[in-house]
């Protein structure tokens, strides 16, 4: 077992374990675009970046790469994550508006606005579908092609690929693929439908302010956190 | 003649061997030093070395003048250049004309060539000895002095400046901890960028568990304007092998990878050669000098990314996979090339290492600053008037490389700004540029030491279109992997770019900034999380040229297209119509007064008109 301080708390966690797996055993939901569990983690999306080390020299990393680690402190919920997790969140909402998943953290992390030009990009090559198709369909038939923007996933040149038995495990998977509700402001590039729910129907939606707060260290960021409702 | 190559089988060998060849580089010694690099081959050194040879061929049948065609002397700027001994004649802008009168002054032994030398433009003298070059004067070449004598391709010569002393020190009675002392002593930092302490980096290899490791020297230089890694292969590669090998002993390991570029065809055959003479000469392979001690290297080609500079990147791509990086930790040292406990440096980094051993640490470090030991190398280029290879103490302030060394702004302009760490690097404005070079230093000021470009950029430079184009390096060679660094540096390309365009606003300098700096502190690997600093450095220094471009929608430097236009001045033109004739979009046309007249929906802002006005009369406004 491994000791570490996760939000000002000890706690112990079994050796080998990631931060993320850490986090979610003590209840402490952490956003992920690109984890799925069984699959290899990938760092991709950014979304469960926390912060690592004492406030001042603290780092950011991915929460579902970085082990567990001896004397580890770990901070899942600070204004710096938060600030990062909601401008992440405008450029996927900027690039994908159409997912359910990423509408839904908009609202759970209380993004309003897109201040970007708008985008239907869709795919946010997240790569479950490829991890999904080598490790638990053991097919691989598809992969990533190019490089930077131009990146995409595909199979080997673009061609019918004869490793790909249609089993449809990559759209299982994929985070874009599942479309949004048809809430009430269904054609906006952000819907935050949920965000008008009576305050009672959606209190299990949001992290609650008072946990951001007391995430805080003592002396650290100022404790401005306004994931909920202006 | 070079002796034929045979195994060294002890250490007694060598130093025979090297007795033998006392002399050989001695400065007494009459030859001619012609630049083999790339800027002085595009100038036409192949063809004077040729010419040289012909010419001493005739006229030196007996060969007492020597010739020797060497990596880069330096001093770009006056390319081709010739270095004459004894005396170390500087002949600068050399062409195959002048071969004649070079070989027989040197044969004579009369002194330079005078027409040939450099003049000094503040005094208007000139200067034979290279030494005495302001240039030469204010550096401090401990690695690239080399390049002055060595002939990369014979291995003798580096034998014969002391090459492979340093291995012989350490394999004839240093423990791997001792060595590891030394380079702690010497503080000797990573000089690929991010300036970990390399005895650290060793340390934490070394006292890992496992039985096969590996050193890794990364050659992958792709910063736009760099090219120092490239000088030290091309013209000192067995220092870098030498360097290698040290590393080797310290760590334990008994393979060594050099991942270098292919887009480097010159530094990849001459690595090759250095590689496979220090094989035969039994520097590398089985039982080195009879000491027992095992490593060899073997050189791995990049395909050509730019993010294959980065660590994790670079390894998985010398394992044959795409090169991208993986989140850190494990850090390669844990967990590098195979999974296995690897080393992984640059090529500056292992250059230095026999130096260390050789000098010993703390005369290394008399040179360099509190935390950092040793010179730096630096590629100064850009609008100053000697661009070239740099080579100067840690803390030794900008300004000094810039005006003492750079000679200054071409063309007499104002310096703007000084970008250092190549594209992810930052601008640095006057104010900082009694700034010292070092890694610290660099950091607070918002700029970063990188590899060690140093691009200069005059008063016509606009900061925005400089942030722009870095922005859009930064955009393609972004291997795409993580979400923040190939999303968030393509946004940051459409607000700036947007800006140069005319059509930013206050609020996009606020979304600008708050992004940048969710790159940098989210991103994956290095490129990401560097990439910021284009964008936050310029904000930081040069906000006043932001403004001018969304309020006033004006470039104050009138480099953006959208934002200013050419003018005929009226009392100038003589209406000869050049302008009119080489415009490409038609946008000039002849007034009813005879004087030429230029639409500004049409034109596109090419600037040929500019050139072929033979008087002066178009003006940007």
């Amino acid at each position: 077992m491994v000791e570490m301080t996760l939000n000002g708390l000890m706690v112990k966690v079994e050796e080998g374990t990631t931060i993320l797996e850490a986090a979610a055993f003590y209840g402490v939901n952490i956003p992920t675009l690109c984890y799925l569990e069984g699959l290899s983690p990938y760092g991709a999306c950014r979304l469960c970046v926390v912060e690592i080390g004492e406030p001042g020299s603290a780092k950011v990393a991915t929460s579902c790469t970085h082990r567990v680690e001896d004397g580890l402190v770990v901070r899942t919920h600070s204004a710096r994550v938060m600030k990062a997790r909601r401008m992440l969140i405008e450029l996927y909402l900027a690039s994908c508006p159409s997912s359910k998943i990423i509408q839904d953290m908009a609202s759970n992390h209380h993004v309003t606005r897109v201040r970007f030009k708008q985008r239907h990009e869709d795919c946010i090559l997240c790569g479950l579908c490829v991890r999904m198709c080598a490790e638990q369909m053991q097919g691989k038939a598809i992969g990533f092609a190019w490089r930077g923007s131009e990146r995409k996933v595909t199979t080997p040149f673009d061609k019918k690929s004869d490793a790909c038995r249609l089993c449809g495990g990559c759209m299982y998977v994929c985070p874009a693929c599942r479309s949004r509700c048809q809430g009430p402001q269904a054609e906006q590039a952000v819907c935050n439908a949920c965000l008008n729910l009576p305050q009672t129907d959606r209190n299990y939606l949001f992290f609650d302010n008072a946990v951001c707060e007391a995430m805080e260290p003592p002396g650290g960021a100022p404790k401005k956190m306004t994931n909920r409702g202006a | 003649m070079a002796p034929a190559l045979k195994r060294f089988a002890a250490p007694e060998e060598v130093m025979k061997v090297r007795q033998s060849l006392e002399g050989r580089l001695d400065g007494n010694r009459p030859r001619l030093a012609i630049c083999g690099d790339t800027g002085c081959t595009v100038c036409g050194a192949d063809g004077l070395a040729a010419a040289v040879k012909e010419v001493m061929e005739r006229k030196d049948p007996a060969g007492r003048l020597e010739l020797k065609v060497t990596g880069c002397l330096g001093f770009c700027e006056q390319a081709p250049v010739v270095l004459v001994f004894p005396g170390a004649y500087f002949y600068r802008k050399v062409k195959a004309a002048d071969a004649e009168e070079i070989v027989e002054k040197a044969l004579l032994q009369e002194g330079p060539v005078a027409r040939l030398l450099y003049t000094d433009p503040s005094s208007g003298k000139k200067i034979a000895c290279a030494g005495e070059i302001p240039f030469y004067r204010h550096q401090e070449r401990v690695l690239l002095d080399a390049n002055w004598h060595v002939n990369p391709l014979d291995i003798y010569d580096y034998l014969a400046r002391g090459g492979y002393a340093a291995l012989l020190k350490v394999l004839g009675g240093m423990s791997p901890g001792e060595v590891l002392g030394e380079m702690k002593e010497a503080r000797l930092r990573g000089r690929g960028g991010a300036g970990f302490y390399t005895w650290l980096k060793w340390e934490l290899c070394r006292t890992r568990a496992g039985s096969k490791k590996y050193v890794i020297c990364n050659a992958d230089e792709g910063d736009p304007g760099a090219f120092m890694d490239r000088s030290l292969l091309e013209g000192n590669p067995h220092a870098v092998l030498e360097g290698m090998l040290i590393a080797g002993y310290a760590i334990g390991a008994v393979e060594g990878i050099v991942y270098l570029r292919t887009e480097y065809p010159t530094a990849v055959a001459k690595l090759d050669q250095a590689v496979r003479q220090a094989r035969e000469l039994g520097f590398l392979g089985e039982d080195i000098l009879g000491s027992g001690f095992a490593f060899d290297i073997s050189i791995v080609r990049g395909a050509g990314a730019f993010v294959c500079g980065e660590e994790t990147a670079l390894i998985r791509a010398a394992e044959g996979k795409v090169g991208e990086p993986r989140q850190k930790p494990p850090f390669p040292a844990e967990s590098g090339y195979r999974g296995r406990p690897t080393v992984i440096n640059n090529v500056e980094t292992f250059a230095n290492v026999p130096l260390i051993v050789n000098r010993g640490a703390v005369a290394y470090r008399a040179a360099g600053t509190e935390n950092s030991g040793g010179t730096k190398i630096f590629c100064l280029v850009g609008k100053v008037n000697n661009s070239g290879l740099v080579e100067v103490p840690f803390g030794t302030p900008l300004r000094k490389i810039v005006f003492d060394i750079g000679g200054g702004i071409k063309g007499g302009k104002r310096f703007k700004a000084v970008q250092t760490g190549g594209p992810s690097g930052g601008c640095l404005p006057e104010e900082k540029l009694d700034l010292r070079v070092d890694f610290e230093d660099l950091a607070g000021a918002g700029s970063i030491m990188g590899s060690g470009g140093m691009i200069v950029m005059d008063e016509d430079t606009c900061v925005v279109d400089v942030t722009r184009y870095f922005l859009n390096f930064l955009k393609d060679e972004s291997c795409g992997k993580c979400f923040s660094c190939r999303v968030g540096v393509d946004r940051m390309l459409e607000i700036v770019g947007g800006i140069t365009e005319g059509a930013g606003s206050e609020e996009d300098l606020a979304l600008l900034e708050e992004l940048a700096l969710v790159v940098k502190d989210t991103s994956m690997c290095g490129l990401g999380q560097t990439a910021a600093n284009p964008v936050l450095s310029t904000l930081r220094y040069f906000r006043s040229e932001y403004l001018a471009h969304v309020r006033e929608k004006r470039c104050p430097a009138k480099v953006c297209r959208a934002l200013f236009r050419y003018r005929v001045d009226e009392d100038l033109c003589s209406g000869c119509g050049f302008c009119a004739r080489e415009c490409s979009a038609g946008a000039i046309g002849e007034g009813p007064d005879g004087l030429y007249l230029i639409d500004p929906a049409v034109c596109n802002r090419c600037g040929v008109c500019v050139e072929a006005c033979a008087s002066d009369a178009i003006t940007k406004e």
